[in-house]
């Protein structure tokens, strides 16, 4: 494909059906996680821990093993002692034996909420009253909490056993368990001959995917030593390999059944429950389920990190970027992985930098684990890149949009940290944006009382591609059944199933989408790094393909012809060399059985990189109230790069939703947490995500630019939307109150605060 | 958590003898929307739950013919607040009924259940004790009366002695020229605890333009809800005009002895305190020179 091809037309694609999955969740009978209900189940409970950094000197279970109603008691001791080694999750790598340790604590706790022990019992009630009766003794040591404490030289180390990699040395006694550094050019002479020079340091807080569903777990551990694993996830082979490794029980004796899920974001890709739940099933003899709490999970799964970005920026006397600097440290929280990679890709990659340096850090500290959440690392680097640039284009009057387009990166441009980009929708994001309707109607003028303000930002994800599998099996009555592996978070099912609906010349409908279980359909990679439509569908798409030459095929051998003279037009078998001769899908469906029989195909692929990823612009309008600094969102519009929308209704949701987490982090959302690593605020109360009545309808703009790596240009569009919104916030905030803040959350304490300053004029 | 009984008691001796009985084992239950969620995260443990809904003078709600309105304990919110005669007199407490959870939580929650669980945030008390409410409590051994002011005693903490419950909450008919407020702050629209809510009440002469009496009360800003008592008796005499307003603000901010914590600083929440008493009062006039 290239640029000036004309776009394909679809007749399915692009278009507008009703979720397959639809009915079930309005009528509530999907089953989620914690809806698995198996004869004789019991119920599991998990203690945690109080303390964020302590060691385990004694546990002490007898008590909870002789009450009645209890079947099961459980620690580390009952986990074997796996080796260090790389845990290879598709998107993510972790390590085995750090995994372990998170999931059942072994000699040592290192955050508040670690799971010490569990038990079994024949009910909720009952699982819990016996957690009390377990008895744990603790020597507690002193949490690492603040980065700083973290990376201080002489700072209490949290793993003896970490190695740290600094800029390839291996450090010993350290919580830096990585420093990566990407350099291009000469950023110091850059910068000396550059007219504007502005450098910033932002730090924003670690914030929750805050997805509506708890973590929740079933196993069955078979005496044929078979397991079977119901769960909550994004990530089904995942689950296994993990639960494999973290067992030692061979991978083929595990089946993981994904059930419905009700929100991830990143956050149900780690393992917590599944092998805990393993263990008590194998001492039970029965299978065990185990279900967190809203508590259980603020404190104890993995939210997106938090951290601390300096970033420099100089441009020449025209807004010309001349370079770029950034350090970005994250707290990865108890074990290392805090997405710096993903942080460096995209904090100027919105922009042509000549010139360019970025330092990452990532930083083991006393919290809960950070996971992906939607974009992992990006939203927090662009928050500081996006909002520097908003600064900037203060002190050199420029228009941000004007500094945007004369900078922007486009095909052809180096990313700062290397890859240089096929081609990509910048540009074309910024236009849409510009030519909307907002960003042309004049901004209401701000009162006495009330401050309002505009401001835009960028940002970028790239995504991933990977390995899917998805088998079609043609049934007698010419409807198709398609099985996929991929939990179907965001409507991927129905995208997947439209894409071979194109191909296959039917209806969406006729196409009857499933998710398997591992058993069940070819290796899947998870559902994540935007990866399911894009990669999910091109499998989809192979299969179907492979499908229809089978029937033609099919049909070759009903006419007696060769099957080089038939075709497939417009959803119809023809044939070249009898031209009365046509077959519809389903009249050549119902002949299969005369002809061979069934036709079931699985096409597998593995999707390199996700062509060039997806980018967007966000504008908004704030307004706020001088008295008390509260903000109120008064108009949103996000526009981005879909390639080719599939189903535009869930592309519009993906962009809102992305858009609302912004808002929400930008504002409102953070873990207040205690001097000693406990989060305060660990409920939906006061965990203050926004609510329906908080946010505005988000108005949406798809732009299209072909993914040139996809077979309908598809781009994977899921985690961008969450990029941009705080920088976004962040510059209309300041243009309402004329006062820079640089710390999430922007809430109406620290608002109140910096319009003080103001006064003040300190 | 640790099994309970649930009793349903039909009236107020059988009631407080339970009280009495079990003593601090036991807790009344009229919505249930504070008790059972403190139960499931075993902020405290119960061996009885006596349920009010079953007890005439717990669930009555009467607009006197003298227009004085009494308010029995376990009356939910949305009775209050669906009563027209009651909107109209008594504007402050259908500010509290309305905004106290969603649609789910005020067809249960009740006033009395929310003075009764005494939490400084609670939005019901501050405008029961500007509308000058005197609450009745039953024990074994017999009736009492007291302001709403006295009852609250420290955060989670009432009045009521062992074996005693509330029976009902009275308030007079409001004066002529009277109007009453109540707004609290939350950095979101919905579903949050106050950082700071302020109820006023005011009396105006005849003309509607001098204040004769008022009554300040300041939430989440204390250990318990604070009548400001230096800020209502400021306001006698004045005019009713902006400037009058910020002072009293000014006054009522020095009444409050808030802490920092994860809702709010000590600075945001003493200037909170002047902007709602400011906002507050400004619409308590303007629902008093409704009112004639
Ligand atoms: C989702 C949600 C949102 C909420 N939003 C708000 C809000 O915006 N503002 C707010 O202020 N509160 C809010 N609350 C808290 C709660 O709903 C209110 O405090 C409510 O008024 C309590 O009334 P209740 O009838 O449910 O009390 P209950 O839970 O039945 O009782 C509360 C306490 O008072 C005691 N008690 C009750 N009646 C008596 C009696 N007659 N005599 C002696 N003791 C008694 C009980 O033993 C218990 O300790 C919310 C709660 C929920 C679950």
């Amino acid at each position: 494909m290239t640029t000036t091809e004309k776009p394909q037309e679809f007749k399915v694609v692009g278009t507008r059906p009703i979720r397959h999955d639809g009915i079930d969740k309005v009528l509530g009978r999907a089953v989620y996680g914690s809806d698995v209900r198996l004869a004789g189940m019991i119920y599991g409970a998990v203690l945690r821990s109080p303390y964020a950094h302590a060691k385990i000197t004694k546990i002490d279970t007898s008590k909870a093993e002789a009450m009645p109603g209890v079947f099961a008691v459980m620690s580390g001791k009952d986990m074997p002692l796996v080796a260090s080694g790389a845990l290879d999750l598709g998107e993510t790598v972790d390590d085995t034996a750090f995994t372990s340790d998170r999931v059942m604590a072994h000699d040592k706790v290192v955050f508040k909420g670690h799971p010490v022990a569990a038990v079994a019992a024949i009910d909720q009630n009952t699982g819990l009253e016996a957690l009390k009766l377990i008895e744990v003794e603790y020597e507690v040591l002193k949490p690492v909490i603040s980065l700083e404490d973290a990376m201080a030289p002489g700072a209490v180390v949290i793993h003896e056993g970490l190695i740290g990699d600094d800029l390839g040395e291996k450090v010993n006694n350290t919580n830096i368990a990585v420093h990566n550094r990407s350099e291009f050019g000469d950023p110091e002479a850059a910068f000396a001959k550059s007219a504007t020079v502005l450098e910033r340091t932002f730090i924003i807080s670690r914030a929750h995917q805050g997805y509506i569903e708890p973590h929740a777990s079933t196993a069955f551990w078979a005496p044929d030593g078979k397991i079977t694993v119901w769960t909550t996830t994004q990530a089904p082979f995942g689950v296994r390999k993990t639960v494999s490794a973290l067992l030692e029980q061979p991978l083929s004796d595990i089946k993981v059944i994904p059930t419905e899920i009700g929100g991830g974001f990143g956050g149900k890709i780690p393992v917590y429950l599944e092998p805990v739940a393993a263990v008590l099933s194998k001492k039970a003899g029965r299978p065990v389920k185990i279900t967190m709490d809203r508590r259980a999970v603020f404190e104890a799964s993995g939210p997106g990190p938090g951290g601390t970005i300096k970033v420099k920026m100089g441009v020449d006397d025209k807004g010309k970027i001349t370079a770029a600097t950034a350090d970005i440290r994250y707290g990865a929280g108890a074990y290392p992985g805090a997405s710096i990679n993903p942080a460096t890709a995209g904090i100027f990659a919105c922009y042509e930098v000549p010139n360019v340096r970025i330092d990452s850090y990532d930083v083991v500290i006393n919290m809960s684990k950070t996971a992906a959440y939607r974009a992992p690392g990006t939203p927090q680097a662009t928050f500081a890149s996006e909002t520097l640039v908003g600064e900037l284009c203060e002190i050199i009057g420029m228009s941000p949009m004007d500094f945007h387009l004369l900078n922007v990166s486009r095909e052809g441009t180096r990313r700062p940290d290397g890859p240089v980009f096929p081609r990509i929708g910048n540009e074309a994001c910024l236009e849409a944006i510009q030519g909307s309707e907002h960003f042309k109607s004049t901004l209401e003028p701000s009162t006495e009382s009330k401050l309002r303000g505009r401001g835009m930002a960028s940002g970028y994800w790239n995504g991933i591609g990977n390995k899917s599998s998805v088998t079609i099996n043609v049934n007698e009555d010419g409807l198709v059944s398609l099985i996929e592996g991929n939990p179907d978070i965001g409507g991927t099912r129905t995208t997947i199933a439209m894409q071979a609906a194109e191909i296959l010349g039917l209806p969406a409908e006729d196409v009857h989408p499933a998710v398997g279980d591992t058993d069940s359909i070819g290796y899947s990679d998870l559902t994540a790094g935007s990866r399911t439509t894009y990669a999910t569908g091109t499998a989809a798409i192979e299969a179907a393909k492979m499908v229809i030459d089978e029937m033609k095929k099919r049909v070759a051998m009903i006419w007696e012809t060769e099957y080089g003279n038939i075709e497939h037009v417009d959803g119809l078998f023809v044939s070249k060399v009898a031209p009365d001769h046509k077959f519809t899908f389903k009249e050549a469906a119902g002949k299969l059985g005369q002809t061979g029989g069934p036709v079931a195909m699985t096409g597998t692929v593995n999707v390199r990189g996700s062509g060039g990823g997806s980018f967007g612009t966000h504008l908004v309008d704030v307004e706020v109230d001088r008295d008390t600094g509260k903000v109120e969102i008064l108009r949103y519009t996000a526009a981005q790069d879909a390639g080719k929308a599939v189903h535009p209704s869930y592309v519009e949701g993906q962009f809102q939703g992305g858009a609302v987490q912004g808002i929400g982090w930008a504002l409102n959302e953070e873990y207040y947490t205690s001097d000693d690593g406990v989060m305060v605020n660990s409920t939906f109360l006061d965990y203050r995500m926004p609510t329906s009545l908080d946010v505005p309808m988000i108005e949406t703009i798809i732009v299209e630019v072909a993914n040139t790596n996809h077979p309908f240009g598809v781009r994977g569009i899921g985690e961008t939307s969450i990029v941009p919104p705080a920088p976004a916030v962040a510059n209309a905030l300041a243009n309402a109150i004329g006062v820079r803040l640089y710390q999430t959350p922007m809430n109406p304490g620290r608002i109140l605060e910096a319009l003080a300053t103001k006064k003040t004029g300190k | 958590m640790h099994p309970y009984q649930y009793i349903p008691a039909t009236n107020i001796t059988e009631a407080v003898s339970l009280l009495a009985r079990y003593g601090p084992r036991a807790r009344v239950m009229a919505g249930g929307t504070d008790l059972l969620v403190q139960l499931r995260g075993e902020r405290y443990e119960l061996d009885a739950v006596v349920d009010a809904k079953a007890i005439p003078e717990l669930m009555a709600l009467t607009l006197a013919k003298d227009g004085a309105l009494s308010i029995g304990a376990a009356v939910p919110c949305y009775q209050v607040y669906e009563d027209e005669a009651i909107v109209a007199a008594f504007p402050g407490i259908i500010d509290a009924a309305s905004l106290i959870g969603g649609i789910q939580v005020q067809s249960r929650a009740s006033l009395g259940g929310n003075l009764c669980n005494a939490t400084p945030s609670a939005d019901g008390i501050c405008p029961l004790i500007v509308h000058s409410g005197v609450v009745t409590l039953t024990g074994v051994g017999g009736t009492r009366t007291m302001l709403v002011e006295e009852f609250t005693t420290g955060p989670g903490r009432n009045a009521l002695a062992h074996g005693e419950m509330l029976v009902k909450i009275d308030l007079p008919k409001p004066a002529a020229h009277f109007g009453a407020a109540y707004q609290r702050f939350i950095p979101r629209n919905e579903m949050d605890i106050a950082v700071a809510g302020v109820a006023s009440a005011v009396t105006l002469d005849a003309s509607g333009q001098k204040i004769e009496s008022a009554r300040i009360a300041l939430a989440s800003v204390g250990p318990t809800p604070i009548f400001a008592k230096k800020a209502s008796d400021f306001l006698a005499g004045q005019p009713a005009t902006e400037e009058t307003y910020a002072k009293a603000g000014e006054v009522a901010s020095t009444e409050a002895t808030p802490i920092s914590d994860m809702r709010g600083t000590i600075e945001q929440r003493h200037h909170l305190v002047g902007v709602l008493t400011r906002r507050t009062l400004a619409q308590a006039v303007q629902r008093a020179r409704g009112n004639s």
